[in-house]
């Protein structure tokens, strides 16, 4: 009974380890959608966050620059995004394509003389107290700081997007552009701000996997997590608290389908690394109408450019 | 005046042919400093250099993807007149022979393929030969007698390795048992981390891998495991855990290339080498013991002798069918299309 006790726990615990990195991306491009801005450009976000991240923790052995600088790098990138898609108005779902290639060749780029070498990264932290509580404390308490960051940004996302005046301020951007620029608000001013900070939140998804799950750079280490992670965006119908259950729904499946080799069960490891795109499609499936898209929650304007001229 | 200049570029033009160098290209499914796979392969160029001088002129490309992409790049190498081109990938294949065909003036080598044609050899080297020493290493080490292996995919040259690393294991530890799991992927460092991770979780104190990140030596170094790598020293990732590697090197064979084709006695041969030949070793680190790592040199010398084969019979698979009997070993046709695990290996061929 011991051992599939340890079997489920060491499970859980691994299932938050790689829901993490999904995690970031998700909420970061929440926030990026919310406002109006659809971003398909997750991959090369996250990728310019893992170089970025730990070039400067090679550099400076500093894990708070290497954050500022993953989220900076991510932030520059959101920059040119949203200067394609809010001031030039281009087709969001080409734009974020290019970013993907973008942020895929720059790092690719960047990354040349990084491969090989070692960083300083987050080691794991045992929380004192809350990590002695029984079954818990190593599932939840038992990890690396930006696992604790990422905790308390689900419920500080969800009360900023849901009960405060700026989330208000973005849901209505989202919702209805023209509306909030006819009650004041700088339609382009909070597009931008949004595609950037999103931007620089889904570039810590992909630091995390450069500084915490390994202190390594590899080219396209990301292994299409940002996919999975556009998935998950509606999967969560851009609600944060949902997107904790996604990535740790899809982290778990990875989790699972490694243990249940490693005891030798049989189990075929191709049909679990597909789960995850099934769901994919079940939920693009589910959410493919715009009647749906409405109920689910979606911004009304997502992937609309706006422009004041065009108003009626 | 132009009929100056005309002359000076025949007479230049004429020079640079007398000493013309053998123009030869290598191209890489990965970034040259991969640490692995493809910086192995480049290190073998690097030696080309070194010992030929003016006498070679290499070149290559990084990170060429297989498939169609990889085509254009050996047809251009091939229209800029390179006598010889390598390239290092198996999904390389198609394009190869496809390349050789149209042209003939030109020499390809394809590393771990099966098709040649006219101007297209083959070329691998017995990587389970180091994989065997380093199971040795594996037994006698291991304390629980569960060793996990994180594997990329099931394909024979990777069951291969399995199996000969098994049977180093069975031979000094009996009880031991190597735990197999399938990551799936050939670079997600963070996958790969997380199946050695999982091995760990099951007891396993030793991890090992065929795999071309360091993932795996880190997840054995962060919980204090042993480890033992693949294509190079990799050490630097896990400088506690890390006991030794099975490794290429493509020198000594790249010069052999290149001096048949110089020569004009290059054929379309299909090499497969071994420690003998030089083509692949092992790498044993300080953390060894002493006696460990002098069993491990006798039996390489033994092997190198033809003394030993690390498919020597009896071998039994999962199932307990006895697949080589005293005296017997494995084809060289059998090894290559080996789809089956022994019986110490707990895992499933998917």
């Amino acid at each position: 009974m011991n051992n599939i006790e340890s079997f489920i726990l060491s499970t859980l615990s691994a299932t938050v380890r790689a829901g993490t990195p999904l995690l970031f991306a998700v909420l970061g491009t929440i926030f990026t959608e919310r406002s109006g801005v659809m971003n398909l450009g997750l991959e090369g976000f996250m990728l310019i966050g893992a170089i970025g991240g730990f070039v400067a923790s090679y550099q400076t052995s500093s894990l708070l620059a290497a954050i500022l600088v993953a989220m900076l790098a991510g932030a520059i990138l959101g920059l040119v995004h949203a200067f394609f898609t809010v001031t030039l108005r281009v087709n969001q779902i080409v734009s974020g394509l290019a970013i993907t290639m973008l942020g895929t060749g720059l790092s690719g780029l960047w990354g040349k003389d990084y491969i090989g070498v070692i960083a300083r990264r987050f080691e794991p932290i045992k929380i004192p107290v809350l990590s002695e509580i029984p079954y818990v404390g190593q599932i939840l308490f038992s990890h690396d700081l930006l696992v604790y960051i990422s905790f308390i940004m689900v419920p500080l996302m969800w009360v900023f997007i849901y009960k405060t005046r700026p989330g208000l301020t973005l849901r209505a951007v989202g919702e209805s552009p023209d509306t909030a620029d006819a009650k004041g608000i700088n339609v382009f001013a909070v597009r931008y701000f949004y595609t950037i900070l999103g931007g620089s939140i889904t570039a810590i998804g992909g630091a995390y996997l450069s500084l915490a799950y390994n202190s390594m750079w590899i080219e396209n280490m990301t292994a299409g997590r940002g996919w999975i992670a556009i998935a998950l965006v509606l999967f969560a119908t851009w609600d944060p608290a949902k997107a904790l259950i996604g990535a740790y729904l899809f982290g778990g499946i990875t989790a699972l389908g490694l243990r249940l080799q490693a005891v030798g069960a049989h189990i075929s490891p191709d049909f679990l690394k597909m789960l995850p795109y099934l769901l994919t499609i079940a939920v693009l499936f589910f959410t493919s109408t715009d009647t749906l898209k409405r109920k689910v929650g979606a911004p009304a304007s997502l992937g609309v450019p706006y422009s004041r001229e065009e108003r009626t | 005046m132009r009929k100056i200049f005309l002359f000076i570029s025949v007479l230049l033009i004429a020079a640079a042919l007398m000493a013309a160098p053998l123009k030869v290209a290598f191209i890489y499914v990965a970034p040259v400093g991969d640490g692995g796979w493809s910086t192995m392969h480049n290190e073998g160029r690097l030696h080309l250099e070194r010992v030929f001088g003016d006498q070679v002129v290499t070149d290559f490309i990084e990170s060429v993807p297989e498939g169609a992409e990889a085509e254009a790049v050996f047809r251009g190498y091939a229209q800029r007149g390179y006598d010889l081109i390598f390239g290092t990938s198996f999904g390389y294949m198609d394009s190869m022979v496809k390349v050789s065909q149209a042209f003939p003036d030109s020499t390809f080598m394809h590393c771990s393929g099966y098709m040649t044609t006219d101007n297209l050899g083959t070329y691998f080297g017995r990587m389970y030969e180091p994989r065997f020493l380093s199971g040795l290493i594996a037994g006698a080490m291991t304390k629980t007698n569960i060793i996990g292996y994180v594997a990329a995919y099931p394909i024979p040259e990777v069951i291969r390795g399995i199996n000969a690393f098994a049977m180093g294991v069975q031979y000094v530890n009996p009880e031991a048992k190597v735990h197999v799991v399938w990551s799936n992927t050939w670079f997600d460092p963070a996958r790969e981390k997380e199946a050695a991770e999982s091995l760990l979780d099951v007891g396993a104190d030793l991890i090992t891998q065929h795999q071309d990140s360091p993932a795996p030596q880190q997840a054995a170094e962060d919980r204090g495991a042993l480890s033992i790598g693949y294509n190079s020293d990799m050490s630097a990732f896990a400088p506690n855990a890390f006991l030794a590697a099975p490794v290429w090197n493509w020198g000594p064979f790249y010069e052999y290339v290149v001096r048949n084709v110089i020569e004009g006695t290059w054929t379309n041969e299909q090499y497969w080498g071994g420690i003998k030949d030089g083509v692949v070793d092992i790498f044993v680190s300080d953390l060894v013991p002493d006696g460990v790592a002098k069993l491990v040199m006798s039996m390489r010398e033994a092997i190198v002798q033809g003394l030993l084969h690390p498919f020597d019979g009896p071998v039994y698979d999962q199932t307990g069918a006895l697949r080589y009997a005293e005296g017997e070993k494995p084809t060289d046709a059998e090894l290559l299309s080996m789809d089956w695990f022994v019986d110490n290996v707990v895992g499933k061929i998917q």
